[in-house]
């Protein structure tokens, strides 16, 4: 701990940032509604993103039933089973998890993690749930309108995406489109609250080199969200405009249903660009937090501090930078120029550097630690598990020669949902188990916790292990019904049936979950402040779950990077960032 | 913000240069950014952002002019004006960027007196910035309404390229709303300013926070984006 990046227990600067005046809610309906506090904002975003989250289940649900059991369940026809596939991608990437990373844990663990009373703009923030909440609205509103919601795919490719094949042609793509928007106006407003907070609010002795991983996580995911989004924005507005004014920026001269339509001279590859140029950077928007909140999962819980920090944190910042030169991998099959395929395999497979070097970094920081095998660390390997398994078969459709044949098949929709699918959910489960003491300031039930991770780890690996191999046959995806086709083996639909029953079996493991986690509301056995044993600031709070400013009378100041657990000498295996030296070692 | 002290001396020894000493300044206790308020930093960001919106829309608008096989309408011909029996190309955007970049002076004159703490000039000087603002949306819709006499619309013109039309109307038009949100909130900070809202430090209706003259900066950063956008529009969509 000498060493100038996360040493330095000489003097402790004096304070730049004056204490912040808070705003104090003047109405019940201030305290509890139009909350400004971050912590209450943050638990307005995670419900409403598990609420919405829930019906992308049960839609995943109904696609299951209709591909391992084709023709039983009438009721999914052709058109319904493309909408759901749609609204089940479109609202667990976007409205689940970018919201629950950024707006949730972010909002949660940002100002407690680096010491700040609450962000720098409350109204600001509260203003960012409220338009997460209207783009929701809207969102689950396209399932009541003439037609249904889209079906386009969560790429929503045009021509297709706004021609009268799609359903959801008349309003459900509207609506997405205006949706997307809202949720892009609002999460703007959260994002420059998280950033700035980060860059501008932290507490005494915070240094960028002392944050927890989990806030540089969360932090550059939300610079990354902040530049990405944007060409989402303009390539909703364009089609929302080809599809209400009758412009033609994405949509070629077409015939439709035999009219020659008065669309000319568009192009629907720009689309593409821009939506990929988000869409990349969005799977590192979603794994950037996950691999900083697993970074802290496992240095708490195997006792042990984070190996290789300094690396960690420039691994984080080179997979930020990179994400934006690599979208065109998702078009290989698009038309594109072949040299472009070249610079975009290249660039997609140096991505590997630096993400091994974070799993490298989580093996060695296990390495010989005291591992506690409780809930969060559990669900914390699982990630590394899945996460590898994932990166590995992106390997595969990474290089331009292998992905051609496997495009559009069920290996790819095998790899997506290991690598960002099944991977950050499990951090996310992991960090719910993980912060609810501090949040509720009781425990969640231990034994129904180890039963859902079990059932939902070994759960995902039967469902999306035999999916790679259904790939590799060839079996292609977004198909309503297989039929009989030469190519496809008698046992697909065997093995469809079966990755069916896990895929229920899975989902109910998900209703336990919520049920240990509203009940453990007033059932949990009480926590107390630290019931980790933790070093980083927010398990330091006074009061549990932290009140209104979150640190009492004086904000904290900190001495100490946030990994200092088992160090030779001091009298606890663990000294809290906020410890003065004197008082650690005596 | 309070203004930065920094009086302590620890960081005296070996203290890095070149790179690694811009890496060691950033990454220093408390804030990044030592002379920038919240406010400030914040607007900064944003408009970041805002630019990767503008670029996005430029090129797609350049990609789309670039694939279209029919021909481009000709710019100088289209934003002609007819005054005193000849055509004048590009008379009216020409004024229109005048009256914006001078809007930009006025702008710059109204954070300067009110770092002076002059409440008069400051809310004058930016009730100036708001009515060349204003002019500009006016003749930008001029502009629109004659375009859309001479039969230009989103999906076609009598010239050429559908999307020639697509483009002028959705670029120009988010240009002109941020203008137009602009206006609006140099009003809302001048009618601050002149009350004195900043003087005596009064809450804002709200946030519940003490204004401060550097609003008046922050607006400003805003106002010189806006203008900076237009000038790369002006460059590539009339002079292309």
């Amino acid at each position: 701990m000498v060493d100038a990046t996360h040493g330095g227990m000489g003097t402790i600067p004096a304070a730049e940032v004056p204490d912040v005046e808070l705003y104090h809610p003047h109405s019940w309906i201030e305290k509890y509604v139009f909350s400004q506090d971050a912590k209450y904002i943050a638990i307005q975003y995670s419900i409403t993103a598990l609420a919405i989250g829930l019906v992308a289940l049960v839609l995943s649900w109904l696609i299951r039933l209709q591909l391992g059991f084709p023709g039983v369940f009438t009721f999914i026809d052709a058109d319904h089973y493309y909408q759901f596939i749609t609204m089940h991608g479109m609202i667990m990437v976007i409205y689940l998890l970018t919201a629950l990373f950024l707006g949730g844990f972010g909002n949660y663990l940002i100002p407690l993690m680096i010491g700040a009373r609450d962000m720098v703009f409350p109204f600001v923030n509260m203003l960012s749930y409220w338009v997460y909440l209207l783009a929701v609205l809207v969102l689950a509103a396209s399932f009541f309108m003439p037609g249904g919601p889209t079906g386009a795919g969560w790429t929503l490719y045009p021509p297709q995406a706004i021609l009268s094949g799609t359903p959801g042609q008349q309003w459900g793509i509207i609506l997405m489109l205006i949706s997307l928007i809202i949720f892009i106006i609002g999460f703007t407003m959260g994002g420059l609250n998280y950033v700035v907070t980060v860059l501008q609010a932290r507490a005494r002795g915070m240094t960028l080199m002392r944050m927890p991983l989990t806030v540089w996580g969360i932090f550059t995911a939300t610079i990354l969200a902040l530049l990405a989004f944007p060409a989402l924005l303009v390539a909703n507005i364009m089609m929302l405009f080809d599809k209400l004014l009758g412009t033609s920026f994405f949509m070629p001269a077409i015939v439709e249903l035999g009219q020659q339509m008065s669309y000319r001279g568009g192009s629907p590859i720009l689309f593409q660009h821009l939506f990929w140029f988000f869409g990349h950077p969005e799977v590192y928007i979603v794994a950037l937090p996950a691999f900083g909140i697993v970074s802290d999962l496992i240095a708490t819980h195997a006792r042990r501090n984070i190996f290789g920090y300094r690396m960690m944190v420039w691994a984080i910042v080179a997979i930020a930078a990179l994400s934006f030169v690599v979208w065109a991998h998702h078009m290989y099959v698009s038309g594109m120029n072949p040299n472009f395929g070249f610079f975009f395999a290249t660039t997609t497979l140096i991505i590997a550097i630096p993400t091994a070097i974070k799993v490298y970094n989580w093996i060695l920081t296990l390495w010989r630690g005291n591992i506690h095998l409780n809930v969060p660390m559990l669900f914390a390997l699982g990630f590394i598990v899945t996460f590898v398994n994932g990166g590995l078969s992106g390997l595969f459709l990474g290089n331009v020669v292998v992905d051609v044949p496997l495009s559009d098949t069920m290996f790819v929709v095998a790899h997506f949902h290991m690598v960002m699918g099944v991977a950050p959910i499990m951090v996310i489960f992991g960090a719910i188990y993980h912060w609810y003491p501090k949040i509720t300031g009781r425990m969640m039930d231990e034994g129904l916790g180890k039963f859902h991770f079990w059932v939902t780890f070994l759960g995902a690996y039967l469902i999306y292990f035999p999916m790679h191999y259904l790939g590799l046959l060839g079996v292609p995806r977004r198909y309503h019904d297989l039929g009989t086709t030469d190519f496809i083996p008698p046992n697909v639909a065997t093995l469809n049936e079966f990755i069916t029953v896990m895929a229920l079996i899975v989902g109910f493991a998900q209703m336990v979950f919520l049920y240990n986690l509203f009940t453990s509301v007033w059932k949990g056995k009480l926590a107390g402040g630290n019931p980790w044993r933790a070093t980083t600031l927010e398990w330091q709070t006074p009061q549990t779950p932290p009140a209104h400013g979150n640190f009492g009378k004086d904000l904290p100041v900190v001495y100490r990077w946030a990994y200092d657990y088992s160090v030779p000498g001091a009298k606890e295996d663990f000294i809290p960032q906020n410890q003065p030296p004197s008082a650690a070692t005596a | 913000m309070a203004e930065a002290t920094v009086t302590h001396a620890g960081d005296a020894p070996g203290r890095p240069d070149g790179l690694r000493g811009i890496a060691a300044d950033i990454s220093s206790d408390q804030r990044a950014f030592k002379t920038a308020s919240w406010g400030k930093a914040m607007m900064w960001i944003f408009l970041l952002s805002d630019t990767f919106i503008f670029s996005c829309f430029l090129l797609s608008y350049m990609t789309v002019r670039i694939s279209t096989t029919v021909p481009w309408p000709n710019p100088s011909e289209v934003f002609a004006l007819h005054i005193g029996g000849s055509d004048i190309p590009l008379i009216l955007i020409a004024i229109m960027t005048f009256v914006l970049i001078s809007s930009s002076g006025t702008m710059a004159m109204a954070v300067n007196y009110g770092y002076r703490r002059d409440r008069k000039k400051t809310a004058i000087l930016m009730l100036v910035t708001a009515a060349l603002g204003a002019t500009f949306v006016g003749m930008q819709a001029f502009e629109w309404s004659k375009l859309i006499s001479e039969g230009v619309r989103p999906w076609g013109n009598p010239w050429g390229a559908d999307q020639f039309g697509s483009s002028f109307f959705m670029i120009t038009g988010f240009h002109g709303t941020h203008v137009t949100i602009g206006v609006i909130f140099l009003l809302i900070v001048a009618r601050r300013v002149w009350r004195g809202d900043f003087d005596v430090g009064r809450r804002g209706f709200f946030t519940d926070r003490r204004g401060h003259y550097e609003t008046v900066e922050i607006m400003g950063l805003y106002w010189h984006f806006v203008d900076l956008v237009w000038v790369f529009i002006f460059a590539l969509f009339y002079l292309w």
